[in-house]
């Protein structure tokens, strides 16, 4: 690193990261077995063959004797007052069951508790065309459309708010009548050091805007549920979800039912991305017209509604002001981040911290400073998507650093090295990381892309560039904070040696089924085959609190092998006695329990099950996990810690059209500092996945809106929101660093997320060495490329992008010194703020070489 | 899911028949090839026929007959998969089987037909939408509503020609055979398409299109260039057809250029065709022709893409398409 004095690791402050808390596990045998016969192996997934036999069962699959379907009437108006509802005629039609309107469920829900502002059906108010307001059950889905059209709705029509700039121009009318004020729902102000000393003693300073189009997530299935409700007064909900914890919460409420009595079962998804993580009105519409029909009613939402319910991708306005000394080491760092978070709060309340939180995490940033604000407008809803939140900034961020070396004449890759954060410390806004290879992964595709034999040396016209980005392995608190665990796994052993695991979490594709399989097997030395999984269950599995934030692998992980070890514990009792062997020379492998100094002295699995049922009765075992304790203590440090950080490096070749402006990606190579791999071939299809939405991204895929009539979505549909084709995915090279973590299972990190963060920046960066244009904005699609092509050609600014930022009245930040500059992680206008004193009190890591100046 | 309307369907097996049918329930009647294009539509409810006439059943349809000395004739029931992959096609029309082998996607080619291609529904980013959506924006001209969102002082329909087989029988001046209760009639590919998006055939509803004639494949060549996102499912959002006859000595002795999916017609550029004749397919020769056909492209705002880049490609892509058939 080539500075050692005064680094975050070793100024003091670093009595915060020790812990006696629990870290991930890495189980070792009863006896001394080395190495994994399942973990880090290629097993296929327990899902595959359904899947690839088209006999999965996805939520629209199901059906029930006497099941009704439902039909969503949707807000026509981007922004109104509901006058009236006449069902009367929808009532009539014959084949219709239960039409309902809002006021049959007026409590809110929200999947944030500070963002309880959604209706099931609108009651008095619709926020942005596709808002639902009312719902019918019928004998079929074409008797339900009808009767959806045979009611007359009289609405007043309101302002309707179109962006951010609108909603700060327009306070009234509201959208919400909560959050900050107007139509602002959150606001966000906090700096970690002085940032403007920090850039006033900078060598160079660099103040950028960018602006990062809306995109959302386009799962190939479409959201489906299908509710019972049974005569005992409970109702049963079966749907696309990845949260079926948090939709279990909400019906209860909703419905004003005991949750005992609620059941809500998550089926695997086709797909999520984030998409499934919200509670949708459609959930809780169909649970209500099975408790009023007494009949099972299905809804499957066409396309149209697909992008209505939405949560995807907040559009974000960005300027970044960055000093650095003449080496480009950072020094400081002034983010602001201008948010459309669409019609209801979803979880934008975290998306908006989520925008600031992890730009501090790759690079060493000295001091750090990050307002943001978040504004309600008439469209649907924003929430999150692969990266949540962090996508945005992570863009800015790295075309910056790229903008930064080529006006200092210095190699983008050697400014990102001698920035990275050092393993096992401390950033200024109290993130604690552990495990961190980022430099493997930068010298990898650096290596694998032949880098140098190509930046600033290909052809006009072809171009590579380079990015980076970190992710979480699941967020340090829950949602609604306790201290219970966020990850519960059982198991059942069984005398015929079956196993059946139990955990909460959803399968949506991205193989968390098979990962449970995987690590259960591996502990107890059997075969994956022999695992019957059981997940997503709020009546039969222990609450894992669902599939987003990237946390499954890492907190069910760690679940898994403690319940699995607590599996093993009395079947080694049982062994060792009937065979009078020491439990410690015992081992559990290929369906053996066996003498490690005498192999063939041994039973099998099915065996020591029976000998331990025998011994002490029915054999089951649970474990838990609870995330390690989060150093920071300021209002707001809850989002951004995680037990593990995942790191990518991404190298992008392109080929630009100079003529059009169009862009194709040939190539890219791609590091992912995974920790360790649960399974390659899973982890590989992460990475591929996550290219391929990034290069959607990158070049196209936009939330657009029209003003006729109100704001309407351009087009709700998969042939007009353009994403790419398999023609247009670029061939991956993938590259998998290992490096343990103390904190995962087996060592293990994300992959859900992470690898997609560096993809459009490396595009954004190899377009501007292909053709020397900056397109400061994302999707960079040619229209853009090409005005800023022509600009150029004309001696004007190459560059494409965003020129100002609307005003807004930005508060006194909190102030939090960072962890080298001594406080307890607290503001310190926070009465219970401690200053510590230091050693060193200026602490800046690049001291030394500052004081020179 | 979204779900299709009611509607009688029927299943001739004769041509003649198929006619009958759709003659005795005039204007409520629609023939249906592949439905790639018509089922879509009446989902949402721009197209809502009570009576579909269903042309799968008749096998005449879906032959291809002649030979390309004399001109081939094409089914209209012949599938575009077919169209892409004939070797008669492809030997005498490259540019025919290149231009269906890039329309939407394989299992759409397997169902669509170069009849239903050339007698497409005009398109339009608020037309093609479904019901619901244009309630919203109080429909617009061609279907339900009032005025035209593209251009709202126009009184006519700017819905654009999207098909990639028009303006090649556009260009190559190919010929249609229809068939209806007065009998048969040819109609040019030249005069088939109306200048407006709501009238945009002029044949009448009841003829069914029984077969394209292609020209004699000789002396001339042509060539096709489809601008689009995405190099699969996307409808083009500029077409480029191009024939020349060239001398022995490449001088350039015709020249047709045809722009499709910017007007609601496909449009031949006689200027862009004109100042090639007499030349040489210079780069200078295809340059001007270019210039000329992007200064009378009028894109709008209705199809993927900014209006204004797609005009300012036109040039390109002509040039593109010239610079094949040198
Ligand atoms: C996602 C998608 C992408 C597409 N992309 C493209 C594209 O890139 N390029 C393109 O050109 N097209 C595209 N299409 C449109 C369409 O699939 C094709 O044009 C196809 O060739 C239509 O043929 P069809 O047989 O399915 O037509 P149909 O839907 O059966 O019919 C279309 C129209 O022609 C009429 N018709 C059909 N046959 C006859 C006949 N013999 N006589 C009289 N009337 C008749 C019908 O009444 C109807 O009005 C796309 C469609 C979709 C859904
Ligand atoms: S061009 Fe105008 S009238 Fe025609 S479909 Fe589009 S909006 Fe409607």
């Amino acid at each position: 690193m080539g500075v050692s004095n005064g680094t975050p690791k070793d100024n003091g402050a670093n009595g915060h990261g020790q812990t006696t808390e629990p870290v991930g596990r890495h189980p070792r045998g009863e006896g001394e077995r080395s190495d994994s016969a399942v973990v880090g192996k290629p097993f296929v997934k327990v899902d595959s063959r359904s899947k690839v036999l088209g006999t999965m069962k996805f939520a629209d699959d199901l059906t029930l004797p006497r099941m009704l379907h439902a039909k969503l009437l949707r807000s026509t108006e981007a922004h109104a007052r509901i006058v009236s509802i006449d069902t009367t005629r929808a009532e009539a039609l014959e084949g219709v069951y239960a039409v309902l309107t809002g006021r049959s469920m007026p409590i809110t829900y929200g999947i944030l508790p500070v963002s309880q502002d959604e209706h099931a059906l609108c009651v008095d108010r619709v926020r942005y065309i596709g808002d639902p307001v009312a719902a019918v059950a019928a004998v079929d889905e074409e008797t339900a459309e009808a009767a959806c059209r045979a009611i007359d709705v009289v609405y007043e029509r309101l302002t309707a708010i179109d962006s951010v700039k609108t909603a700060l121009e327009t306070p009234e009318p509201r959208i919400h009548d909560y959050g900050e004020e107007g139509n602002i729902h959150k606001r966000v102000d906090l700096e970690f050091g002085n940032v403007d000393e920090a850039l006033a003693s900078s060598h160079h300073v660099r103040e950028d805007l960018f602006f990062y189009e809306g995109n959302t997530h386009l799962p190939l299935e479409q959201h489906a549920s299908l509710a019972e409700w049974h005569p005992d007064g409970k109702v049963t909900l079966w749907s696309s979800t990845q949260t079926p914890h948090y939709v279990h919460r909400a019906l209860a409420k909703v419905l004003e039912l005991p949750p005992s009595r609620v059941r809500v079962v998550a089926i695997p998804n086709g797909g999520g991305f984030g998409g499934k993580s919200d509670i949708f009105n459609h959930e809780i519409v169909v649970a209500k017209l099975a408790m009023v029909t007494g009949r099972p009613v299905k809804i499957c939402l066409t396309r149209e509604e697909v992008f209505y319910c939405h949560r995807g991708r907040h559009p974000v306005l960005m300027r970044f002001r960055t000093g650095v000394d003449e080496r480009g080491r950072i020094l400081g760092m002034h983010s602001q981040t201008y948010i459309d978070g669409g019609a209801y709060g979803s979880y934008g309340v975290a998306s908006t911290f989520y925008t600031g939180a992890l730009q501090t995490v790759t690079y060493h940033v000295d001091r750090y400073k990050f307002d943001s604000v978040r504004c309600f407008t008439n469209k649907p809803p924003c929430g999150p998507k692969r990266g949540h939140g962090t996508p945005q900034p992570r863009f800015g961020l790295e075309v910056q650093i790229d903008k930064i070396a080529a006006d200092l004449g210095l190699d983008p890759i050697e400014v990102r090295k001698q920035n990275l954060v050092e393993p096992h410390s401390m950033t200024a806004n109290w993130l604690r990381v552990g495990s961190m290879g980022l430099g493997p992964c930068i010298d990898k595709v650096v290596e694998g892309s032949d880098w140098y034999s190509k930046f600033r040396k290909l052809p006009y016209g072809r171009g590579v560039g380079l990015a980076c980005g970190s992710y979480l392995s699941g967020a340090g608190l829950p949602i609604y904070w306790n201290d219970m665990p966020h990850s519960g796994v059982q198991i059942k052993l069984d005398r015929s040696g079956g196993v059946a695991v139990f955990c909460g979490a959803t399968d949506i594709g991205q193989g968390s089924d098979s990962v449970l399989a995987f690590i259960v097997a591996d502990v107890l030395g059997i075969d994956p085959v022999d695992i019957r999984v059981v997940c997503g269950d709020t009546d039969l599995t222990p609450v894992d609190l669902g599939s987003y934030s990237s946390r499954v692998t890492l907190m069910m992980g760690n679940a898994a092998i403690e319940a699995a070890e607590r599996a093993r514990a009395p079947l080694a009792e049982a062994v060792s006695k009937k065979l009078s062997i020491p439990r410690s020379r015992l081992v559990f492998g290929g369906n053996r329990v066996f003498d490690a100094e005498n192999p063939e002295t041994g039973v099998t699995f099915a065996e020591a099950v029976q000998f331990a049922e025998t011994s002490i009765g029915t054999i089951g075992s649970t474990g838990s996990y609870k995330p390690p304790r989060a150093p920071g203590r300021y209002k707001g440090a809850g989002v951004g810690p995680s037990p593990a950080y995942s790191y990518s490096a991404a190298v992008a070749e392109v080929d630009v059209d100079p003529e059009t402006g169009l862009v194709a990606v040939e190539r890219i190579w791609i590091a992912h500092d995974i920790g360790r791999s649960i399974n390659p071939t899973l982890v590989m299809g992460q990475v591929e996945g996550s290219v391929y939405m990034g290069l959607g991204e990158a070049l196209m895929e936009a939330m657009e809106y029209r003003g006729n009539r109100g704001v309407v979505h351009k087009f709700p549909s998969m042939l007009e929101y353009k994403s790419p084709t398999t023609m247009e995915m670029c061939d991956v090279v993938t590259y998998l660093i290992e490096d343990p973590d103390p904190n995962g299972p087996y060592g293990a990190k994300e992959v859900g997320q992470g690898p997609l963060l560096p993809i459009m920046p490396a595009v954004a960066n190899a377009v501007f060495d292909a053709v020397g244009v900056r397109v400061d904005e994302v999707p960079i699609s040619a229209e853009k490329v090409l005005k800023a092509i022509l600009a150029k050609a004309e001696g004007k600014d190459g560059r494409y992008g965003p020129a100002k930022t609307p005003a807004v009245e930005w508060h006194e930040p909190h102030r939090v010194p960072p962890p080298w500059e001594g406080g307890d992680g607290r503001a310190i206008d926070d009465p219970k703020h401690m200053p510590v004193p230091l050693a060193d009190p200026s602490g800046h890591r690049y001291k030394h070489d500052m004081s020179g100046d | 899911m979204l779900r299709l309307p009611d509607f009688d369907y029927y299943a001739p097996s004769t041509a003649e028949e198929a006619v009958r049918v759709a003659a005795d329930h005039g204007p409520d009647a629609a023939y249906v090839a592949g439905g790639t294009d018509l089922y879509p539509n009446m989902k949402r409810r721009q197209q809502t026929p009570a009576v579909v006439v269903g042309l799968s059943r008749i096998s005449a349809l879906r032959e291809i007959t002649g030979e390309a000395s004399s001109g081939l004739r094409i089914g209209a029931g012949v599938t575009l998969t077919r169209l892409a992959e004939d070797e008669r096609v492809r030997a005498a029309y490259p540019s025919v089987a290149y231009a269906a082998s890039t329309i939407s996607t394989p299992l759409l080619r397997n169902m669509g037909t170069i009849g239903g291609n050339l007698l497409l529904d005009t398109r339009c980013n608020y037309y093609d939408q479904t019901y619901e959506w244009r309630k919203s924006i109080d429909f617009c001209m061609k279907r339900d509503g009032e005025i035209c969102w593209v251009a709202p002082s126009s009184p006519k329909c700017w819905a654009v020609n999207s098909s990639d087989e028009a303006p090649l029988m556009v260009a190559l001046d190919a010929k249609l055979r229809f068939v209806s209760p007065e009998g048969e009639r040819e109609i040019p590919a030249r005069e088939l398409y109306g200048a407006d998006g709501i009238n945009y055939l002029t044949k009448r509803p009841d003829e069914l299109l029984l077969d394209v004639c292609l020209p004699p494949a000789n002396g001339w060549r042509a060539a096709y260039v489809k601008l689009r996102r995405r190099a699969s499912f996307d409808f083009p959002v500029l077409g480029v057809a191009a024939r020349v006859k060239t001398a022995a000595d490449g001088t350039v002795e015709e020249a047709t250029v045809v722009l499709g999916a910017v007007h609601p017609s496909p449009r031949i550029i006689e200027e862009a065709g004109a100042v090639l004749v007499g030349r040489k397919l210079t780069d200078e020769a295809i340059r001007e022709a270019g210039e000329i056909a992007q200064h009378l492209a009028r894109p709008l705002d209705n199809t993927d893409f900014l209006p204004h880049w797609r005009k300012q490609v036109v040039a390109t892509h002509v040039g593109r398409a010239l610079a094949g058939l040198r």
